[in-house]
């Protein structure tokens, strides 16, 4: 299949947004407590908003008339472009709301960069992210601080979940081809360059929440080729399962 | 949502103070509220409580149900919308519970209560959501029904409640015209999906009709409710309201009703419908309905697993202020 690079790189964009708030909308009706189950939802509300935005732009770019159903709804797990991280497990909280910084601490300054990205369109989704973003920072950050420092238990599950995830960042900041065009177009942002403010703020929040960033071990990485790990599968079997049992329905 | 499950007897009239009692009355008869430090009767107090607290829980029971589909919503949209949903009814939980906080009931306790199985909610949540089809059921008839309940409530002589209900039945109309439009989309698709649709009308129809709580005559709380302006319309009346104005807008789709005896009535104006199976709804009240055990086992699993998230919020706070505390000695 050919694609282009802008293409991809907007369907990179929509995979990680919409997996990640498919995560979140599991939480709904069994948070810690209700309060929760309104910030994760609001959370689940502002990823599926962006995945939309960016599945409409690939779309268009990619002119052959998918619209974001058509995306989101009938690709097969080895065409999905998600980094690893957002498609683990919600696990316990600890691990919802580690997982949620490691990406969200990403995802700012991402936008923060492609709000000045040449392409408009781009620029534009990511003026509106960017301020979601930098919520989830907030939010995930109060509560990794809480967990870590927090009582004996909290601190042992923040430690393990961060122990767990932490392998899963490295493929944040890798690019390859399809992204060094557009990076070198001034098009896409260079996610190395976004590296050492994303180390700033976690570490900052580790510190904090008394948690040890743990040392970078082999790094899980695969998923914008396509290659996931086995947890895709069953999401996309409950997200898809309609549509395909249903060919061609409208909803 | 829903004020169905309130179907105990009311709290005796305590001997309390003849004169501010008339007082009291006298402030309900004028259509003035009551607030949070004004002097009520006991019983009055203790009926709200129940009453709110019940509607609290339902919003949260209610989450599960639907929250079930969000995962599998089939578009992007739905995703979105039906996830916003079940987020409004968290926050109408939360300002119910706020609410009922204001008579002197915590939050916490309130929780106990209905884990414990003491409290109730409203039963239409023990019923399962099968198909997609079900959270166009859902929009369309619970919240529909809720609705019918809640606008009058919307006047309660309780301030914080009425208060409450006008944020929440603004919500509550916009969850039921996007219910209705779901059942829409379906009855004007694929066979299959009419097939869909039809087939939640079917089941969902007499636990909606049921949410208005007994017959009149076997209600056992009007009285006392009417006078002390909580409740203004019987719950026959409130059916009827409910059943004429949702009859036509399922045969505007081309959807049947599950009842054979329904006819609109020329004399009255009103659509006739059939006989109610009281023994079910006493069933399913009772904690034999289809889903009973399992929805209270995830709010169960979901108080349980959330504990120590709780507690480590608690202490961090505490360390927190601690350290403050500490800091602020060292500056003097
Ligand atoms: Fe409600
Ligand atoms: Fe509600
Ligand atoms: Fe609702």
């Amino acid at each position: 299949m050919h694609e282009t690079p802008l293409f991809s790189y907007a369907l990179r964009l929509a995979d990680n947004a919409l997996i990640l708030g498919h995560r979140m909308s599991e939480w709904i009706g069994h948070s810690p407590v209700l309060e929760e189950d309104l910030a994760l939802g609001n959370m689940g509300l502002d990823l599926i908003g962006q995945a939309r935005a960016f599945y409409a732009y690939a779309g268009e770019i990619e002119g052959k008339g998918r619209d974001e159903d058509k995306l989101a709804y009938l690709r097969d797990a080895k065409d999905w472009r998600n980094v690893l991280l957002v498609e683990q497990p919600n696990g316990d909280f600890a691990a919802t709301m580690i997982r949620q910084l490691l990406f969200a601490a990403y995802a700012h300054p991402l936008y923060a960069a492609l709000t000045k990205s040449k392409d408009a369109s781009l620029a534009a989704i990511a003026a509106k992210a960017e301020k979601e973003m930098a919520y989830h920072v907030r939010h995930s950050g109060e509560w990794v601080i809480r967990l870590g420092d927090g009582t004996e238990e909290s601190h042992e599950r923040a430690q393990a979940a961060l122990d767990e995830l932490y392998a899963y960042s490295t493929e944040l900041f890798e690019s390859d081809d399809v992204e060094r065009a557009l990076i070198d177009a001034g098009i896409a942002a260079d996610p190395a360059a976004l590296r050492p403010e994303w180390e700033r703020t976690v570490n900052h929040i580790f510190s904090e929440a008394t948690l040890k960033t743990p040392p970078q071990s082999f790094a899980q990485t695969g998923g914008r080729t396509g290659r996931h790990s086995e947890h895709l599968g069953y999401i996309l079997a409950d997200m898809q399962f309609l549509q395909r049992t249903y060919p061609g329905a409208a909803w | 949502m829903y004020t169905q499950a309130l179907n105990v007897k009311d709290e005796p009239a305590a001997a309390g103070d003849p004169v501010l009692e008339a007082r009291f009355q006298a402030h309900v008869d004028a259509e003035l509220k009551i607030e949070p430090n004004d002097w009520m009767p006991e019983g009055y107090r203790k009926t709200l409580t129940r009453q709110i607290s019940q509607h609290a829980h339902s919003e949260i029971v209610g989450m599960l149900p639907e929250g079930n589909w969000i995962t599998r919503a089939p578009t992007l949209r739905r995703k979105a919308a039906l996830l916003a949903k079940v987020q409004d009814e968290g926050g109408h939980g939360l300002y119910l519970y706020s609410a009922a906080e204001t008579l002197g009931t915590s939050r916490e306790q309130m929780f106990e209560q209905l884990l414990s199985g003491k409290a109730k909610y409203s039963s239409i949540f023990n019923y399962p959501t099968l198909t997609w089809a079900d959270i166009g059921a859902i929009g369309w008839l619970v919240d529909g029904a809720a609705i019918m309940n809640q606008i009058p409530l919307c006047r309660c002589s309780y301030g914080p409640y009425a208060r409450a209900m006008i944020r929440i039945c603004k919500e509550e109309s916009f969850h039921q015209r996007q219910g209705y439009e779901i059942m829409m989309t379906l009855a004007r698709g694929t066979p299959e999906q009419k097939a869909m649709a039809q087939d939640a009308l079917n089941r969902w129809w007499w636990p909606s009709v049921m949410m208005f709580g007994p017959s009149d005559s076997d209600s056992q709380h009007s009285d006392q409710t009417m006078r002390w302006k909580i409740k203004r319309f019987s719950n026959d009346d409130l059916r009827q309201k409910f059943i004429d104005a949702t009859v036509p807008q399922g045969h505007f789709i081309g959807l049947e009703f599950p009842d054979k005896d329904l006819k609109f009535n020329e004399e009255t104006k009103h659509w006739d419908f059939g006989e109610i199976d009281w023994t079910e709804f006493k069933r399913v009240i009772a904690g034999d309905g289809p889903c009973n055990k399992q929805r209270m086992k995830q709010r169960r699993a979901a108080h349980d697993n959330g504990r120590w998230v709780r507690e480590a919020a608690l202490a961090y706070a505490e360390k927190r202020r601690n350290r403050e505390a500490a800091a602020k000695i060292a500056a003097e």
